[in-house]
């Protein structure tokens, strides 16, 4: 070590540890902060744990093993008042899984259509949509649910009286119902033929770039891959000796027996969810699609492509970068707002964990649960966004 | 007598209720080399847009290579297989590489087979002296080598006619040249019909058949560049090249 | 030929009314169509809905059934109801209180809103107006009556959600962006955590956190009442939205602009204070307001956990069992509200957006 007084000196000066030293100041602040969000922390859990201990509520997540002793609404699998809270949080997850995953298909369909109106040449389809989101975005959610909520329950009639105006389907204050079909083979081997369309979709999309390809033909994707979804599970019900019965819902008394339920929580949420966040995805798409500048379908234009084609192979490409991620952060929100189905009494995870944390006093792990849930998807979902951002960028200079 | 191969005749266009081309008479032959030039405002891209329907007309008939362009689709189709057009902001794809903008358009109008039309490409390519591109992305190049990839890609559809609307007026100036030269070279080629928006007056006296000038919507006047430069006849004409030739 | 051929009209097919009509409703065939059956819908839903909701309306019915005879909507309920619904169960005599507390509110927003106050009044204002406002609302000094906040409701108490929610929020949020953006690591992960945490789940499990937790984090014997655990909570979330927002506003501030500062000798807080955040802070106002939009809605939640808000107090209104089954009048009431605030406050922050862009532009 080189004394820096010395001549020549072969190596950096000593550093004396000094307030002055930015690298010090780092340190120092750190270090604080930490110690800081520690000792609170430190003081709110040693509260908590005194507050619980004296007002005997216990801690640990053991009370999922016991019974829960209450009947939960709707549920996609058998659950009655015997099963195990753990069964009740898991009815709770498919639950919302269930209204998150048709509320996206649905809202992404309606929003990207009322997004392209929006835009239509059209006067009087462009101002209906924009009065649509207008209206839709500035009204809160819980508002629009109770809304939905009121209009199935206090303005349908009774089952007996049920608004029937497709054959099959009855709309009362007790739900939509609705045919479904039996359990006949024929049903399973056409949502076999249905899956069978998608790899056979894959394949005719594959081997036709090659053709083209090679002899400049090109081959209608769009009509084939159309005409597969259609026949392929058709074919599957045919082979299966196209049975015409359905389980077509029967006026027994004072309900319906038979058929599927929409139930008038599940209904109300899910019309509730998809057209609030359908307002708020057509947004989206209009900006992505005014993001594309006019010159591009110019010369497009210019070359002498259709304008499908435009659409498809220039316009489109260029304006899913900048729809992709404001729509992943609109399908999370739907996914967070799925929670209100605790107002209106649709069993999702936060109003079985709810329920839960009721009954049991363990507010905690109760909320734990519900937060370790959306963290999940959110963090997924975000991670998800990250690379395909990464992945798709524009390479620019 | 060769029949022209753009014609057009008595065309007018309004913006709302504003007029913009009046009473357009224009008649081009194969392989002439036209400049058209005038104050801005005065519809000289509006004219030339016209030409590929990018623009539509409301009065008057515009002809090209025989074929009447009108509303019906076919027929701008057809048009639009033998006209290319070459834009001031280059409107390359950003998200296909130098090589994929020049072979969407083959691949996709002219149903060509891939291996034949990057083997076009890559001619293209060498005429505008950037092969070594092709594999880039249009924001990875600079603006001279992005306006020459346009042109490169305007050239891979075979046209009979090529349109220029104000292809340098969005360069830097030390990149103006590069891409100037290719529009020279083009032009000595011969047989390409070309009819150019541009401020570029250099260009004009070294390779135009014809010198057009156009203020307000109307042609003022035409002449041979010598012509022109030397003896303008109306006196806008002659206000306008005394503001631009300094 | 030096005389300029005069301009001529265009052909009439293609402007005025006629030209519009063409143009705008049936350029295409599918346009066509589309025009069509929009004219269709509209004609099936709203003359039933003019006819339910102001022809076979009834204003000014004395009773339920009286109102429901007409067979059309009963805004007579609302007629009788507005008080409960507006200003929750506050003392009837004192109403005038909660109301012009609403009405400083509004007036601080619409002024935070004017480019005229973006300076030192601003810092000033608002902590002024929020100390007048809570003076309205609780009393107990000045001659004015006591009023403990479980009697606030309604519409004030949804105004003062959403105001003091993101006015605390502001400050917490603005120092979590400069701790995201810092480089100290430690600094930088808490804040990063917090963030990430707050924004991954929903504002009911922060309101049920913080109503059932909250109680449990306090030493024995100390108590939180509902309404500030609310507070607390809709703050909480608030800052970590307008911390992301913040930052994008630091982001888009060119570098050159804190190595200005830095050659000036400019400590962080001066840096910060003067150059940097006025000018962040200026960028960001357009989703500011949208944030303030969301906040303002989402206050609706606070339902859930029992807080007499707008929404709640319109719940309570509808259990009166003299007058039962209005929801539909009582719910387009309260949207009308809300709508009437937050369509006014985007729209605001639209034009407010155009105008400083121009300023932007060189």
């Amino acid at each position: 070590m080189a004394d820096f007084q010395g001549k020549g000196a072969q190596s950096a000066p000593q550093r004396r540890l000094s307030w002055n030293d930015p690298d010090v100041r780092s340190v120092v602040y750190q270090v604080v902060a930490v110690f800081t969000v520690g000792v609170i922390a430190w003081f709110l859990i040693s509260n908590t744990l005194h507050n619980l201990s004296i007002r005997n509520i216990s801690t640990g997540f053991d009370f999922l093993g016991r019974e829960s002793g209450f009947a939960i609404g709707e549920s996609p699998i058998a659950f009655g008042p015997e099963n195990t809270y753990a069964r009740a949080v898991l009815v709770g997850l498919l639950n919302t899984i269930r209204v998150a995953v048709i509320g996206i298909i649905l809202a992404t369909i309606l929003g990207t259509i009322i997004g392209i109106a929006r835009l239509s040449k059209n006067w009087l389809i462009a101002k209906l949509s924009m009065i649509y989101v207008e209206v839709i975005r500035n009204v809160p959610l819980l508002l629009q649910l109770f809304f939905w909520y009121a209009i199935i329950t206090e303005t349908l009639p009774g089952p007996r009286q049920a608004v029937n105006l497709l054959p099959g389907v009855f709309m009362s204050n007790r739900g939509i119902k609705v045919p479904a079909p039996t359990d006949h083979f024929a049903f399973d081997l056409a949502a076999i033929g249905f899956l069978l369309a998608f790899v056979l979709i894959f394949l005719m999309v594959h081997l036709a770039k090659k053709r083209q390809d090679a002899t400049g033909k090109a081959f209608p994707v769009y009509r084939g891959g159309l005409a597969l979804l259609i026949s392929m599970p058709l074919l599957g019900w045919l082979i299966g000796g196209a049975p015409l019965e359905l389980d077509v819902p029967k006026l027994q008394g004072f309900n319906f027996v038979g058929g599927a339920t929409l139930t008038p929580e599940f209904a109300a949420l899910l019309f509730g969810l998809v057209l609030y966040t359908a307002g708020f995805i057509a947004e989206v798409v209009r900006a992505g699609i005014q993001a594309v500048s006019y010159g591009q379908w110019e010369a497009a234009g210019a070359l002498g492509l259709s304008r499908s084609q435009t659409l498809r192979l220039i316009v489109l490409p260029q304006s899913l970068r900048v729809i992709i991620p404001p729509m992943t952060s609109q399908y999370l929100n739907l996914t967070k707002n799925s929670s209100l189905a605790v107002a209106i009494g649709y069993p999702d995870i936060v109003s079985i964990a709810n329920t839960t944390l009721n009954q049991t006093g363990q507010a905690i792990e109760g909320i734990m649960i519900i937060m370790a849930v959306y963290l999940t998807i959110s963090l997924s979902i975000s991670f998800f966004m990250n690379w395909y951002n990464k992945h798709i960028a524009l390479v620019e200079r | 007598m060769v029949a022209p191969i753009i014609e057009l005749q008595s065309v007018n266009k309004w913006y709302g209720e504003f007029h913009v081309l009046r009473n357009i008479n224009l008649t081009v032959k194969k392989g002439e080399r036209i400049v058209v030039c005038g104050p801005s405002g005065s519809g000289k891209s509006t004219m030339i847009r016209c030409i590929n329907r990018l623009e539509e007309h409301q009065k008057g008939h515009i002809i090209v290579d025989g074929t009447e362009l009108t509303n019906d689709l076919k027929n701008i189709d057809a048009i639009r297989r033998e006209v290319g057009m070459v834009f001031q902001h280059f409107n390359l794809f950003p998200h296909l590489t130098v090589l994929e903008n020049l072979t969407i358009g083959p691949i996709w109008v002219l149903k060509k087979p891939k291996a034949e039309a990057e083997e076009t490409a890559m001619k293209y390519l060498n005429r505008v002296r950037i092969p070594e591109q092709a594999n880039k992305y249009p924001g990875q190049l600079s603006g001279g080598q992005q306006q020459r990839v346009a042109i490169a890609r305007s050239l891979c559809m075979n046209p009979k006619i090529m349109l220029f609307d104000e292809p340098t007026s969005a360069l830097d100036p030390e990149m103006v040249k590069e891409v100037l030269d290719v529009m020279v070279g083009l032009a000595e080629e011969g047989g390409m019909t070309m009819i150019c928006v541009t401020h570029e007056m250099g260009f004009a006296r070294k390779v135009a058949d014809r010198v057009i000038f156009m203020d307000r919507g109307e042609i003022i006047e035409q002449n041979t560049p010598d012509e022109f430069f030397s003896n303008p006849q109306n006196e806008r004409t002659q206000l306008f090249l005394s503001q631009i030739l300094h | 030929m030096t005389t300029a051929t005069e301009s001529l009209p265009p052909p009439t097919a293609s402007t005025g009314p006629i030209g519009w009509i063409r143009e705008r409703l049936f350029s295409s065939p599918l346009n066509t169509i589309l025009t069509v059956l929009s004219v269709w819908l509209i004609l099936m839903s709203l003359p039933p809905f003019i006819e339910w909701a102001l022809i076979k309306a009834n204003f000014t019915a004395a009773t339920s059934q009286e109102c429901r005879a007409g067979g059309g909507a009963c805004w007579a309920f609302i007629g009788v109801k507005y008080r409960l619904m507006l200003f929750g169960l506050y003392p009837y005599d004192e109403q005038w209180r909660p109301l012009l507390a609403s009405i400083f509110l509004i007036g601080l927003i619409v002024a935070s809103c004017m480019p005229r106050f973006w300076n030192l009044s601003i810092v000033i204002m608002w902590p002024v107006g929020l100390v007048l406002v809570a003076i309205l609302m609780w009393g107990g000094i000045l001659g004015l009556k006591y009023v403990e906040n479980t009697l606030w409701g309604g519409l004030p108490l949804t105004l003062i959600l959403a105001t003091f929610g993101i006015a605390l929020a502001f400050p917490f949020g603005v120092m979590l962006a400069l701790g995201r953006r810092s480089r100290m690591p430690a600094i930088k992960t808490l804040c990063v955590l917090y963030i990430e945490l707050i924004r991954g789940v929903p504002l009911i499990s922060m309101l049920f956190m913080s109503s059932v937790m909250l109680p449990l984090f306090l030493p024995e014997g100390f108590s939180i009442d509902k309404l500030l655990r609310a507070q607390i909570a809709i703050i909480l979330f608030a800052a970590a939205y307008l911390a992301e927002v913040v930052r994008g506003g630091l982001q888009a501030i060119p570098k050159g602009q804190y190595e200005g500062a830095d050659s000036l000798g400019l400590s962080y807080g001066q840096k910060m204070g003067l150059v940097i955040l006025p000018q962040a802070l200026k960028i960001v106002i357009p989703p500011l307001v949208s944030l303030f939009i969301a906040v303002f809605k989402d206050t609706s939640l606070v339902v859930i956990i029992g807080i007499y808000d707008l929404m709640q107090s319109t719940k309570v209104a509808l259990t009166d069992p003299a007058w039962r089954g209005f929801s539909i009048e009582a719910y387009i009431f309260v949207s009308v509200i809300y709508f009437v605030f937050c369509y006014s406050m985007s729209k605001y922050s639209q034009n407010l957006e155009s105008r400083l862009a121009t300023g932007h532009k060189r």
